[in-house]
């Protein structure tokens, strides 16, 4: 049910932008994001809204993070 | 897909778990409260890759298990009523009530339609003037603000053949009201990773300062679960409950504040009955006086018998965390997803619908 799919914003007109899951592109309110997001952006989205900007940094962060687990149990 | 694919990488996942029981030194419980993370651990078999010592249970953050019968019951009679039209997500067509479904009715006739968003049941509302279109909605903190933002929308536009019945709940009460029984000991929660984006760690602050216990907000994908269980490991071991953030590309500390601003303005705090729980203080979402003209429960009061639970169903143990579906006796017997008894096997989220398809079970021993 709380299902959030994260997918890249194609277009934006006013509150509603067109955003991309693979393959599918759906219309996506902007109604319930704090801050502005731009083409090329990615949104978590859930039941037609975004509900927040992906923090591209943190990702990386993250990914680093398991990177250097993985790199010591390998080691 | 990008931060999808990366977060299912089976070498990644792998060393996680190595990571997991190297650091694990005793048994621990952790629950996972969101739905989502059930299917994700089923489906992916998390509990495989861990020591025995430690235990996941599901816990009650499956909107469509823990929505009262009754209210099923006064949805169906709403959709029997030929001017009205009920929108709602799909996974709320196919719960039982006492004796039928939105899904069977619909079959008879009933007008009852699948919505993607809120903001579609507007549109079939702008577009069906002479009928009322009610919505039905359901969901924690990630999917209320979608049906406040629906309420705001319909306001503007002084659309008065929109409604909403809301079964909307909430986690900060539920979670304390867990954590408050006695009966259920639990050492951390994986916490709600989409909820948390709008709430942020509010919620877990009681859990982690006041009972000790470990808290990590955690994402969706099998790497990010992993990653959540060995910083509640790492929490437990060094005696440091806390609440983490594992899913920092999606959770921001404070949350979305824009999206609870709208929630709040629409919605007050209401006591919630939980199906198989009970009537927790503070832990739905009530339409507040000022928006009564949107709110279908004032417009069409339809009055309903009490409800029973099924005989032999332990859904109401297995949601509070103290039981698990092969310890009851209609599991994969009289109830299975082609013939639900319990709303636990009627959801794809359910614990017992997860156990079901993709089996829940340790293989390994330390």
């Amino acid at each position: 049910m709380c299902l959030g799919i994260p997918g890249r914003v194609e277009e934006i007109d006013g509150t509603i932008a067109k955003v991309r899951f693979g393959d599918l592109l759906r219309k996506t309110s902007l109604d319930l994001l704090g801050e502005d997001v731009s083409v090329g952006d990615y949104v978590i989205v859930h039941a037609g809204f975004a509900l927040e900007r992906i923090d591209e940094d943190e990702a990386h962060k993250t990914l680093q993070m398991l990177k250097e687990i993985s790199d010591l149990e390998v080691s | 897909m990008k931060y999808l694919d990366e977060y299912r990488d089976p070498g990644l996942a792998e060393s996680l778990a190595a990571k997991i029981w190297q650091v694990s030194t005793r048994k621990v419980s952790f629950m996972e409260f969101c739905g989502g993370h059930t299917v994700t651990i089923a489906r992916y078999g998390i509990e495989s890759l861990l020591p025995a010592q430690v235990r996941l249970l599901s816990g009650p953050g499956c909107p469509v298990c823990v929505t009262p019968m009754k209210l099923i019951d006064r949805m169906i009679a709403l959709a029997s009523q030929p001017e009205i039209i009920v929108t709602t997500y799909g996974d709320m067509l196919r719960v039982p009530g006492s004796s039928t479904s939105l899904a069977f009715e619909r079959g008879r006739g009933a007008d009852v339609r699948i919505i993607y968003s809120s903001y579609d049941a507007l549109e079939i509302a702008r577009n069906t003037p002479g009928r009322q279109v009610v919505f039905f909605g359901i969901g924690f903190e990630t999917t209320a603000p979608a049906t406040a933002a629906a309420v705001l929308k319909a306001r503007e536009l002084d659309l008065d053949n929109f409604s909403v019945v809301s079964a909307h709940k909430t986690t900060p009460a539920i979670i304390k009201a867990l954590l408050d029984t006695e009966e259920l000991e639990l050492d951390g929660l994986i916490c709600p990773g989409h909820v948390s984006v709008i709430t942020g760690t509010a919620p877990y602050i009681y859990a982690a300062e006041k009972r000790g216990v470990a808290c990590v907000i955690s994402g969706f994908e099998p790497v990010d679960v992993l990653q959540s269980v060995l910083m509640l490991v790492e929490q437990v071991e060094n005696v440091n409950a806390q609440v983490e953030i594992q899913y920092r590309r999606g959770v921001r500390p404070a949350g979305n504040e824009k999206a609870r601003r709208m929630m709040d303005e629409v919605f007050r705090p209401a006591d919630s009955n939980w199906r198989g729980i009970g009537v927790v203080e503070g832990s739905g979402l009530a339409i507040r006086e000022e928006f009564s003209k949107w709110d279908a429960l004032a417009r069409f009061p339809v009055e309903v018998p009490e409800t029973d639970e099924p005989t032999g169903c332990i859904c109401g143990r297995i949601l509070r965390g103290v039981a698990s579906p092969s310890e009851c006796a209609l599991f994969g017997k009289s109830c299975t997803p082609a013939t639900p008894v319990g709303a636990c096997m009627v959801s794809s989220e359910g614990a017992c619908q997860a156990h079901y398809r993709f089996g829940r079970t340790h293989l390994r021993t330390p």
